[in-house]
């Protein structure tokens, strides 16, 4: 090579390197905070002091920016467009918080966890939102937390019960209880109430929740029986599978008193006719992720004697609250209400009254609110958060009779 | 494994293999004569069985009306479809035909999306398919028995079609060599868009049948058994119809079997279908039963 | 075509690497997170388009299993990078094994091995997979990336299943990824300046005259797959450690689908328009979020459905492909002298009119 040549590969190899290794070089994080918006029609001076509830109070602003970011379209889209319904009526009956009107904006994350992350990032970057109701789905809540995490926007999860969501985090709540706890529900409603002496387990491998609830459920169960071998049956499937003969088969052929299935009411609803079309005749139970209509509408006559775990029924519905949604959503809506649409109305409500109580827009002074949420009335229930943000609530068994859900008990928590 | 489970675990996979042997063969014929993997094969799929279910549930059509219905609809889009995006590059590299219908596949399923919304749908089951019969200890559906029956029925009327029909023997033709069939005379945009009408008929009287047998409609339904069956397809010998359908039965048993012998690996239960495909595709590159002729440089 | 010295080509390459250097360094002290992420997002999907134009472009062999080999990268990285307390806490069903259980690595040798694993993986799918045609090795390609994802969905101890990884540390800032990216730019357009480059383009035109040539066809294929998933293996360490967070379910079909998308769109065989193309792609989709919501067009509201904007973004992909097949660039590349040759009269103009 000439010189001149070798001179300039050079340059642009070192170069590169310092790319490289720059990156290495821990990265300026942009100093809080003076944050103007600048993209909405609005102009809005949001001050963020580092931690100091002593900060000086702050004009409010016209109109305060809370925003969602949910499963709208995509694989999750079922249980997504339910929590934005819930959402919104909740919306619509509660439009204002601190005297102000609330702008809510939606963000689709298309079931995917990469537009999680980046939902809630334009949501907190763009539209400057200070506070976040949460998507259904822990596979979608888990990112969307780390971004609000390092953010410091406090972020009310609805539906997700997979502990991860919000364990170790200052700025994630969730409004429902976690699968730990929803396990052992079963397996002691199972065990002292129904009687059950061996369980068959069928999850679907490729939810989270379906995992996680399997597995505590199995550790529930085999506790309360002391014997590892009452769970007769553990099989898998994947979601979107339609044919569950074989897993239902093994599962029937051990004569298990109970089959205890912890996927999606999609998949769970068409392994329910299954399993009766098999000639299965013993109890069949699922978690939260079958309350919704479209399991019996699927499942037809089959899904009758079916039981689940789940938030609430409008006839455990105690408050006031509670029962005024119930209507409510029927007028609005035209159909029933489900676990899913209670929970995403009752996120808005813990959120919005955090506001109110903190009496500023300022995240921290939100969050601390949120922290202190207790015995809140909301439309799934009293929702009290423990130490790690999770809602301390009992949990609901409700079954299925002559094609409509019936509620059965309550389970309290512990 | 007792003798009366395994029968019960055979009956399932026939059940299912019989839906997927329907929906491969359609895949096959189109890729027999167009050497095109229609990924929009599945969407059209989903989009007749929302459309036999909208006749029922919306239009108040009874069922022997509203199926036939979809039927004949589902014909006409695929032939838009083949009209619009893939006529048009008829002449450019193979490769962009197949991002061609890779694109409309995903434009099916979020027109799905706009239109019909993301939460499932439930699917009639006239009584005539759902009755549960009891045969010597095993349960079969007799949505079953119709699904084997209709899918035989179709197979004979395919078979008689290609084989001794003037419009089957320009079909194979075109299969053969497109500028020789042309010179022959044969209209081949004629040819092609009957050979996209039927491969239609044919999935969506498999999706049909399929969604009675597991009553739930997504947007995303079709993506799944589309690609299972295109895998059938190729396992058997692409391009020959008895090969679509034994390939469909393969598929369908191993799946069931699987999991009926080993029912701690339940959770690769998925995984059969391309492994299945890969080892083919290594031994047999042209499929069990597969005689396409080798591809000219 | 101004004829140009090559020297005052590498020269202008430097310098624009240079002013690269710069841009890098001012965005990272100074853009908010939601736009850093959007142009890390970019940078990483230019790694990938520009390693699947490798096999695509420069080779004529279509796969779809890029995804695969993305994923591999990911997971080793963040298995690698999450410290061990983490990876305790969070293997709620199986322990993970040792001894990824005990130990830390930084960052840069994390992605290495990450990419090498990945590299690997390309070598011994490669084998079966480039004896097959067209579209035949792309459902082969495509149902290796599914029977991994199945492994990784089922192999609890090792990867978490489907509970996926979360708290991966986030490592990855614009330096990393456009360092990468102009990484992996420079080896391939180096790959395709070479004799190999000129290898591939003759398989590309016609395998069998290649063949017959003396060029070992398999051999340069097999080098260009193993290249490309390794490159492939980068982006997915860089995209793990963007996310914070990974599971199966983010490495589906839909991923290599993606990647092809972009690919296509800039012109198959340019790595200018895979840049290109990666930029607009991934920006015109977050510019596109409005149209999810309802609209207000002058005196009209549009109600907003969930689901538009994959619908418009399918109809521009297929507009493109029907309408404008070769993409944006086809497969010329961006070259000093052609931009020299575009400004010329420009510049001739204006003299021309500063003498009258």
């Amino acid at each position: 090579m000439s010189g001149s040549k070798r001179w300039v590969t050079l340059v642009t190899l070192v170069t590169i390197t310092a790319l490289l290794l720059s990156g290495c070089a821990p990265s300026a994080t942009p100093t809080p905070q003076v944050v103007e918006k600048l993209i909405t029609k609005e102009v809005v001076k949001l001050v963020t002091p580092t931690p100091a509830p002593t900060a000086p109070p702050v004009p409010l602003p016209d109109v305060i920016h809370l925003g969602t970011y949910l499963a709208m379209t995509g694989a999750n889209a079922a249980l997504g467009q339910q929590v934005y319904e819930g959402v919104s009526l909740a919306l619509k009956q509660h439009p204002q918080v601190l005297g102000k009107t609330i702008k809510l904006t939606l963000v689709d994350n298309r079931s995917d966890k990469t537009e999680a992350a980046v939902a809630v990032s334009r949501l907190i970057e763009a539209e400057k939102v200070i506070g976040i109701v949460g998507t259904s789905g822990s596979s979608l809540a888990i990112p969307g937390a780390e971004v609000a995490e390092k953010a410091g926007i406090p972020v009310v999860f609805t539906t997700p019960t997979n502990p991860l969501v919000t364990s170790g985090k200052k700025w994630s709540f969730r409004v429902c209880f976690i699968d730990p706890f929803q396990g052992s529900v079963v397996a002691k409603y199972a065990f002292e109430k129904l009687g059950v002496k061996t369980a068959a387990v069928i999850q679907d491998v490729a939810q989270d929740y379906s995992v996680g609830l399997a597995s505590f459920f199995r550790d529930a169960f085999t506790t309360l029986t002391k014997d590892k071998k009452t769970i007769v049956s553990f099989t898998s499937y994947q979601t979107g599978d339609t044919d569950f003969s074989a897993q239902l088969t093994h599962a029937i052929s051990k004569n298990p008193d109970m089959i205890f299935t912890t996927g999606y009411y999609g998949e769970a609803a068409l392994l329910i006719r299954q399993a009766r079309e098999l000639g299965y005749k013993g109890i069949i139970m699922g978690g939260d992720a079958l309350d919704a209509p479209e399991l019996i509408k699927i499942a037809g006559p089959a899904a009758d004697g079916v039981l689940f775990s789940t938030h609430y029924h409008p006839q455990g519905a105690t408050n006031p609250t509670a029962k005024a949604f119930v209507e409510d959503y029927k007028k609005e809506y035209g159909k029933e209400a489900n676990a899913f649409a209670a929970l995403g109305y009752d996120a808005y409500l813990v959120l919005t009254a955090a506001i109110e109580k903190a009496g500023s827009v300022q995240p921290e002074a939100i969050r601390q609110a949120l922290e202190a949420t207790k015995n809140f009335e909301g439309v799934s229930g009293t929702i009290t958060l423990d130490a790690n943000h999770n809602a301390i609530k009992d949990a609901v068994i409700k079954g299925v009779k002559n094609g409509a859900f019936v509620y059965l008990d309550t389970v309290p928590a512990q | 494994m007792t003798w009366n489970l395994f029968l019960q675990h055979l009956a399932n996979g026939i059940s299912l293999g019989g839906l997927y042997a329907l929906i491969a063969i359609g895949y096959t014929i189109v890729y027999g004569v167009l050497r095109l993997i229609n990924f929009a094969h599945g969407d059209i799929f989903m989009m007749g069985a929302y459309i036999a279910f909208y006749g029922v549930a919306l239009f108040l059509l009874p069922w022997y009306v509203s199926f036939p219905l979809a039927i004949v609809v589902a014909a006409i889009l695929g032939m838009i479809i083949e009209r619009a995006a893939y006529r048009p590059l008829r002449d450019a590299p193979r490769v962009s035909v197949l991002m061609s219908a890779i694109a409309v596949s995903i434009l099916l399923q979020n027109i799905g999306f706009v239109l019909f919304g993301g939460v499932p749908k439930a699917f009639p089951r006239p009584s005539l398919f759902a009755q549960v019969w009891n045969l010597g200890g095993v349960a079969v559906l007799s949505l079953t028995f119709y699904t084997v029956l209709i899918s035989a029925a179709l197979l004979v009327a395919m078979a008689y079609l290609v084989y001794r029909t003037k419009v089957g023997r320009a079909m194979r033709a075109v299969s053969w060599d497109f500028e020789i069939a042309k010179l022959m005379g044969i209209n081949i945009n004629h040819v092609i868009s009957l050979t996209f009408a039927i491969g239609s008929v044919l999935a969506v009287a498999g999706s049909i049948m399929w969604s009675m047998k597991f009553p739930q409609l997504l947007p995303l339904m079709g993506v799944t058994p589309g690609l299972k069956c295109f895998i059938a397809a190729v396992v058997g010998g692409i391009g020959s119809v008895p090969g679509a359908v034994l390939g469909g039965f393969i598929l369908g048993l191993g799946e069931v079997m699987i999991v009926a012998f080993l029912p701690g690996l339940s959770g690769f239960k998925y995984a059969f279908a391309y492994s299945a495909l890969i080892l083919v595709l290594l031994l047999k590159p042209r499929g069990l039963l597969g005689k396409m002729a080798e591809e000219k440089a | 075509m101004i004829p140009m010295k090559r020297e005052t080509g590498r020269i202008l390459t430097a310098i624009s690497l240079l002013v690269l250097c710069l841009l890098v360094y001012w965005a990272e002290r100074n853009l908010d997170p939601y736009l850093r992420r959007i142009l890390n997002l970019i940078a990483i999907n230019i790694i990938w388009a520009v390693s699947f134009n490798l096999i695509y472009g420069y080779t004529g062999q279509y796969t779809l299993g890029h995804a695969g080999f993305i994923a591999i990268g990911a997971y080793a990285a963040a298995l690698l990078t999450l410290a061990p307390a983490e990876k305790q806490s969070m293997f709620l069903l199986d322990p993970c094994i040792w001894p990824l259980n005990s130990i830390q690595w930084p960052f840069g040798p994390s992605l290495i091995l990450g990419a090498f694993l990945a590299a690997i993986a390309g070598f011994l799918i490669a084998f079966p997979a480039l004896k097959l045609r067209g579209d035949y090795m792309a459902i082969v390609t495509l149902g290796f990336s599914e029977i991994l994802r199945v492994i990784i969905i089922n192999t609890q101890s090792i990867t978490n299943g489907a509970l996926g990884l979360k708290a991966i540390p986030a490592h990855t800032n614009l330096f990393w990824s456009w360092g990468w990216a102009v990484f992996t730019i420079f080896v391939v357009r180096m790959l395709g300046n070479s004799s190999y480059g000129r290898a591939f383009k003759a398989i590309r035109s016609d395998e069998i005259a290649a063949a017959t040539t003396g060029v070992s066809v398999f051999r340069h294929k097999l080098i260009a797959f193993v290249i490309a998933s390794m490159f492939a293996g980068i982006g997915g360490g860089l995209l793990a450690n963007l996310m914070s967070t990974i599971d199966p379910l983010a490495f589906q079909t839909v991923l290599s689908t993606q990647v092809t998308t972009i690919v296509v769109l800039g012109g198959v065989g340019s790595i200018t328009g895979s840049i290109l193309s990666s930029v607009i792609y991934i920006s015109l989709f977050e510019l596109l979020r409005p149209i999810d919501q309802p609209m207000k067009l002058a005196f009209l509201t549009i109600p907003g459905r969930p689901g538009m904007r994959l619908m418009l973004s399918a109809m521009i992909f297929l507009g493109v492909i029907l309408f404008y097949q070769k993409g944006i660039m086809g497969s010329k590349e961006f070259s000093w002298p052609w931009l020299f040759s575009k400004l010329q009269p420009v510049l001739k103009k204006r003299t021309t009119e500063q003498d009258t």
